[in-house]
């Protein structure tokens, strides 16, 4: 089944944890509920956005440090239907 | 009676309608940064002008509530849902005990007030509950909310859920704004090009955008070239120290205009060159990462004249809440 994640809050996406880093995940990974996809930056903090379904990344909908609004789609899973 | 705070959302802060008198001593008035619909969700639960309200800024909180009260949310379109199911923005709804408030997706606008009947009731720190982050000070330990806080609520007496703001004295949220200014008190330090750039130009808003200061992206400002003074730094953009008012509107380096709100520092060495009007601060408050500003010159007498209007829609507010 398609789950959309959307981005809670307003602000830039960041696909790396930092700027020498790999990207958090990339179409293809697999991902846990817990599985953190991305960085939103706004108000000089970084919040982590988790993916909130397990499954597989079937796309990425923003590109890295482009500005989001709230409740904008910003990647897409594949979910498991066994659960796992 | 209380709530108890499942979820902070970002940044939500206890605000009311200020601290003002201490500006002189380094501390700002802090408070709502939209007072019009701070006001508005206190009218719909039968409070007083001053009690607090939450200010919620782009995510809202998950609250538990442990005994029956009424609850109102206005400011930004963020859609409250009680145990799961929506509930209308700018009328009161009552709560029971045990209901769970969360909130959908920001869809408009930056900042959501939630007004509970009876107020939530913390210590007041010279005169008022706000929080002021930077100094530690007011609202739930001078901090935003966390997980696990709990916050008492005063007496429901007076409170009635079904009061409704009607349409026309709702604040809309479009994505581009117009904020009215007077030029100065430092205008004179930017060239004919450099004014021109500044009342020109469509500023987008940054994310770091917050209580103390709205930064915004756009255009680089051209300053006249002078010999600093002595006390001023060596960039065409320092003055001399001087006071900063709320609603100044600085521009470090000549790029990037901050408007300084409610949380602003007092003063500092860069130069001004507009101060935005203070009928249109609650719309400053309410601009969101990305949203777009043109800031409009207006004079002395049209600055006032927007004052008595923004009276006369508060008055109309009271009228329309309480019949």
């Amino acid at each position: 089944m398609a789950y959309e994640i959307k981005s809670p809050i307003p602000g830039i996406f960041y696909r790396k944890p930092s700027p020498d880093s790999d990207p958090y995940v990339e179409v293809g990974s697999k991902v846990e509920t817990s599985t953190v996809i991305c960085l939103i930056e706004v108000m000089k903090t970084f919040h982590e956005v988790k993916a909130g379904a397990p499954g597989t990344i079937a796309s990425i909908e923003a590109d890295d440090e482009e500005m989001v609004d709230a409740g904008q789609v910003i990647a897409t899973l594949e979910t498991d239907d066994n659960g796992n | 009676m209380g709530v108890r705070v499942v979820k902070p959302g970002m940044a939500t802060t206890i605000q009311d309608i200020g601290r003002p008198g201490y500006y002189r001593v380094g501390i700002p008035p802090s408070g709502s940064l939209d007072q019009y619909s701070s006001l508005a969700a206190n009218l719909l639960v039968g409070n007083d002008d001053a009690a607090a309200v939450l200010e919620c800024t782009y995510l809202g909180p998950q609250l538990h509530f442990e005994a029956p009260t009424v609850v109102a949310v206005t400011g930004a379109n963020l859609p409250p849902l009680l145990n799961g199911e929506g509930r209308p923005t700018w009328e009161s709804f009552a709560v029971a005990e045990g209901d769970v408030l969360s909130f959908d997706y920001l869809e408009g606008g930056a900042r959501a007030y939630i007004a509970v009947s009876g107020g939530f009731d913390v210590p007041q720190v010279l005169g008022s509950r706000s929080t002021y982050t930077l100094g530690s000070m007011g609202g739930v330990e001078g901090r935003v909310l966390a997980e696990g806080d709990w916050i008492d609520t005063g007496d429901t007496e007076g409170a009635t859920p079904g009061r409704v703001v009607p349409g026309s004295l709702r604040t809309e949220h479009p994505k581009h704004r117009e904020i009215r200014v007077m030029m100065g008190l430092f205008d004179h330090r930017l060239t004919p090009s450099g004014r021109q750039t500044f009342l020109g130009t469509e500023w987008r808003l940054t994310p770091v955008a917050d209580r103390t200061g709205f930064r915004y992206q756009g255009a680089e400002l051209e300053f006249e070239e002078r010999d600093p003074p002595f006390g001023a730094g060596s960039d065409p953009s320092n003055i001399v120290d001087a006071p900063y008012p709320i609603g100044s509107i600085q521009v470090p380096g000549g790029i990037e205009p901050i408007v300084l709100h409610r949380d602003a520092v007092s003063g500092g060495g860069y130069v001004m060159v507009a101060t935005v009007i203070g009928a249109d601060m609650d719309l400053v408050g309410q601009s969101a990462p990305n949203n777009t500003t043109r800031f409009i010159e207006v004079d002395l007498d049209t600055a006032l004249e927007a004052r008595h209007d923004r009276f006369k829609r508060i008055e109309e507010l009271r009228m329309a809440v309480a019949s």
